[in-house]
């Protein structure tokens, strides 16, 4: 029994030479694993931006064009510009519903709050480009439904709203991300410290004074926290900018990747040099952003302390708030929701008319659901989706583990590491994996395997924090009990820590599954025929004008991720998963 | 027999600074003995107590019991915790919520290399519960158990194992007072029963002084004085161990008179001359602290009977404390205060004058200025 060297980890088991090397192999291989997911692909992409495109003629040779043209030509203001109009506007707008529908939740008396609440958080489970689609069936200059109603109750042809602009992108965009600022606020509302609010009323102060000049201000560390996420998520948006810009020349950087790799030829390196940008900016923003968080213990305020939340009674006013909450509802559910519902019920897509009422079918559902191709991209995101979430789940529970509970130098390392995918926009994600698969030739490109390498680096930040939640509220103790009773560090681990783990893993799992099934970005760069999955399955379907099949697929799609997180909800409340 | 060497352990804080945590800890523990670490807290009690599980690693020293290694810097030894087979109970019990009360208990056996059959588990698991009085609790969630049921769990999943060596780290902390009371007893009593070795680490000084057979006081990662309850109460080698282990006065003062043949010498304080213990040889005009329990400072209102070595001295009422089964009086002999513990009886008024009367063997001199001491 000699030991071959000291580990540092008191916690780590350590007894004779075999023993040792099963307790490092499996932490080398982590960060080996970890590190090849995160920067391998990363190191790829920068390689590529710095080379001219391949052709028949030409091999690649090294260039700084790809730059001079992504920064130094008469477009690169023009771009700039456009991508942070368009990321700053729908920040502030998802900003501004989120917090007011998260202040009249927390600290209103506004009617039937607990059903607002969860029709809030309906959006999130919409794959945006299904958003996107069913506002261009409604603001769409020439068969939007809200300008043909608004045309016929005028009676004139002015186009009232045009979705096909700035604002129009910022509108859908900001729209569809506000329940994320809803959530976020929220949680920052629930730490504050209600006494403030009410000594401010004391002094005589009018509510929405109270509202602009204390409330948001304590919050200020949380508001800006949340900006700052809304708007690099708003830059990282393809979605919107791909099917609202591009067909009227509106480009951002995403969109700017996707037609340089769609260009003929294919322009990987440009590509790469406008990820290249998007990912400083984005890493950018992630960094102040943990600097805000890392301040923002000073705000004594705002504390974990769960203060007994405090309703302020607003009497004829709870009216109101009820109404912006209806309208909001109608505005990011019902009205989306129902569009493309009656738009799958057509044979061709037609504005909603008596005559078009007639015309009713369900044929739109038989031919999808007869329609080969999309069994299989169903079968494929199902796949994926489970996949990359069992896997997630269960990776980082180890990694997760390796960080908070040992020493071992390195595990810094690993937290960083698996954390990085997180400043990744999923396009630039999707480019990068492109570019380094393509180059090695370990035949996982065009596989669905390049998929799941992507859902999982994509995601992996997520599964980290879950698991660091709930390992932190995990005694250590009750670990070393388990090896006090002479239980191996991998009995430990499967009885003890991963039973133990239980709520945050399910709980995990399930908010993967979801936005690996929404995910498009990523995808839609790393698909080849036979491995599409159903977000690129619309995506296609758009582009092909087949629209009513579109809405179908779309209106499955919805109330299959709907059943699934009520399932999802039901079983947590059952089982005791703590809220995500 | 348990036997701890040269004992060296530290840790990276987590500034990145190191903190020797224990510092040149030896003793050893006959079997069958409760052998207590006593001291505040970050003195190194449970850092020794987790060294010697095997959950911290030792910079250095050896840990072998009944001649069997378990750890040696010298010979390159570490044996895992899980292949110790020491029982240990933790401070907040770590009963794991996800298993009912047999699952907890039946765990150390299931994990073994040679599991016993599920009868045999069966029968082990429920001969210890009803040791440990929760054998009717068998089904329950573990979570669904009271403070003190949670500790007799704890307890039952460490004897089940049936170890050589049983660990309790402040077992008692997380109670009340009155069941920590009662637990005090009840663990006393099976400990001597089953007459498991057994370390014991804990910050309070009566319950080292009810259960152990040997406690060591230990202070900033060492040990400075080993020996039974009573000794450490009666005799305690340095300020420190009197100060921590029950309360009391303290004299400062100088030796005027060497040891006599009886263990006896006088020594010349601001009372006056005392007649006072020497535990171990003090030289003339070496400056000393006395040290003097409340319940040792006598009060009388009339003069006391003076035997030989009796110190007997003046003073007068400055304060005194109602504290039920007894009352603290402060009385002001010349410019110094004495605390007293005396019988609720004596009701002299604040004020007046009173006689102190201290016998010599409950004064003990004490070297001074303390050196820390390691213990043989």
């Amino acid at each position: 029994m000699r030991a071959a060297s000291r580990p540092p980890s008191p916690t780590l088991p350590h007894k004779g030479e075999g023993s040792a090397l099963w307790t490092w192999l499996p932490i080398a291989a982590a960060i080996v694993l970890v590190a090849w997911l995160a920067l391998v692909p990363l190191g790829f992409m920068l390689w590529q931006s710095v080379l001219s495109p391949e052709t028949a003629t030409a091999p690649a040779r090294f260039t700084l064009d790809n730059y001079r043209t992504a920064y130094a030509s008469a477009d690169t203001a023009r771009l700039l510009a456009n991508s942070l109009q368009f990321a700053l506007g729908s920040a502030a707008l998802a900003f501004s519903l989120g917090t007011l529908l998260a202040w009249i939740n927390e600290r209103t008396d506004t009617p039937f709050k607990a059903l607002f609440f969860a029709l809030t958080l309906v959006p999130l489970i919409i794959p945006g480009i299904l958003f996107t689609v069913s506002w261009i069936f409604l603001g769409s200059p020439k068969i939007g439904i809200v300008n043909l109603v608004l045309q016929r109750v005028f009676a004139t042809d002015t186009v009232f709203i045009n979705i096909y602009s700035i604002p129009g992108m910022i509108w859908v965009d900001g729209l569809h991300y506000s329940p994320m600022a809803f959530l976020l606020m929220t949680a920052a509302f629930r730490a504050m410290d209600p006494a403030l609010e009410e000594s401010a009323m004391m002094s005589g102060a009018t509510l929405p004074r109270i509202l602009w000049r204390v409330t948001i201000r304590l919050a200020s560390p949380a508001t800006a926290a949340a900006l700052l996420i809304l708007f690099v998520r708003a830059l990282e948006s393809f979605e919107v900018p791909a099917l609202l810009g591009l067909p009227v020349g509106i480009e951002v950087y995403t969109s700017a990747i996707y037609d340089a790799i769609h260009a003929y030829p294919s322009e990987i390196g440009l590509a790469s040099a406008y990820g290249v940008a998007l990912l400083v900016i984005t890493s950018l923003c992630v960094f102040l952003n943990l600097r805000i968080i890392g301040r923002g213990s000073r705000y004594a305020t705002v504390t974990g302390k769960g203060f007994r939340p405090r309703v302020m009674r607003i009497g004829r006013w709870r009216y109101v708030t009820a109404a912006v909450f209806l309208i909001y509802v109608a505005l990011v559910v019902v009205l989306p929701f129902l569009v493309l519902l009656w738009s799958s019920l057509q044979r061709f897509y037609s504005v909603p008319t008596l005559a078009a009422l007639k015309n009713l079918t369900l044929d739109s559902y038989r031919t999808v659901l007869a329609y080969p191709a999309i069994g299989n991209a169903v079968w494929n995101s199902i796949v994926l989706a489970l996949g990359s979430a069992t896997l997630i789940m269960l990776a980082t529970s180890v990694l997760c583990w390796i960080v908070v509970r040992t020493k071992l130098p390195g595990r810094a390392l690993i937290d960083n590491l698996a954390s990085l995918p997180l400043v990744f926009p999923g396009l630039v994600l999707g480019l990068a994996i492109m570019v380094c698969y393509l180059a090695l030739p370990i035949g996982v490109y065009g596989t669905i395997w390049i998929m799941l390498i992507a859902y999982v680096t994509r995601f992996l930040p997520y599964g980290m924090r879950y698991n660091a939640a709930s390992l932190l509220q995990v005694h250590k103790e009750l670990e070393e009990s388990a090896a006090m009773s002479g239980a191996s560090l991998a009995t430990t681990f499967g009885r003890i820590v991963l039973p133990l783990l239980k709520p945050g893993l399910i709980a995990g799992w399930i908010y993967i599954v979801i936005v690996s099934v929404r995910e498009l970005a990523s995808s839609i760069l790393l698909y080849s025929s036979g491995t599409e999955v159903v977000s690129v399955t619309i995506w296609e379907l758009w582009q092909n004008g087949q629209y009513v099949e579109l809405s179908a697929l779309g209106v499955m799609m919805i109330l299959v991720l709907f059943c699934f997180v009520m399932l999802a909800e039901f079983f947590g409340r059952r089982f005791g998963v703590a809220e995500a | 027999m348990l036997s701890v060497k040269s004992l060296h352990t530290d840790y990276a804080a987590a500034g990145g600074a190191v903190v020797n945590a224990v510092q040149d800890v030896s003793f050893d523990v006959p079997d069958g003995e409760l052998f207590t670490l006593l001291g505040p807290s970050g003195c190194g009690k449970t850092t020794t107590l987790r060294s010697i599980a095997g959950l911290e690693r030792p910079r250095s020293g050896s840990i072998a019991l009944d001649g069997r290694v378990v750890y040696s810097s010298d010979a390159g030894i570490f044996v895992a915790p899980n292949r110790r087979n020491f029982g240990m109970v933790f401070q907040s019990y770590a009963i794991w919520p996800h298993m009912n009360v047999f699952k907890n208990v039946a765990f150390p056996l299931e994990v073994r290399k040679a599991r016993p059959s599920r009868k045999e588990i069966e029968q082990k698991v429920m001969r210890v519960l009803t040791t440990v009085q929760l054998a009717e609790l068998v089904d329950r969630d573990a979570t669904k158990l009271s403070g003190g049921q949670q500790q007799r769990l704890a307890l039952a999943r460490a004897l089940v194992m049936e170890p050589q060596l049983l660990l309790l780290d402040e077992p008692l902390s997380n109670l009340d007072a009155k069941l920590r009371e009662a637990m005090r007893f009840e663990l006393k009593r099976m400990q001597r029963d089953l007459g498991l070795t057994t370390i014991y680490v804990t910050h309070d000084q009566s319950e080292a002084l009810a259960l152990s057979h040997e406690i060591a006081v230990m202070s900033e990662g060492r040990i400075v004085q080993i020996g039974s309850p009573r000794d450490i109460y009666e005799r305690p080698r340095n300020k420190f161990v009197a100060d921590f282990v029950g309360s009391t006065n303290f004299i400062g003062g100088r030796i005027a008179s060497a040891a006599a043949g009886n263990g006896r010498c006088g020594v010349a304080t601001a009372l006056g001359e005392l007649n006072v213990q020497c535990v171990e040889p003090l030289a003339k005009d070496m400056p000393v602290v006395i040290s003097v329990r409340p319940e040792d400072v006598e009060l009388f209102e009339a003069a006391p009977p003076r035997e030989d070595g009796d110190n007997v001295c003046a003073g007068v009422v400055e304060a005194k404390v109602f504290l039920g089964d007894y009352l603290d009086f402060q009385v002001k002999v010349g410019d110094s205060v004495l605390l007293a513990r005396v019988h609720p009886s004596l009701r002299t008024p604040v004020g007046h004058p009173i006689h102190v009367r201290m016998r010599a063997e409950k004064c003990v001199a004490l070297a001074e200025p303390v050196a820390p001491r390691v213990a043989a």
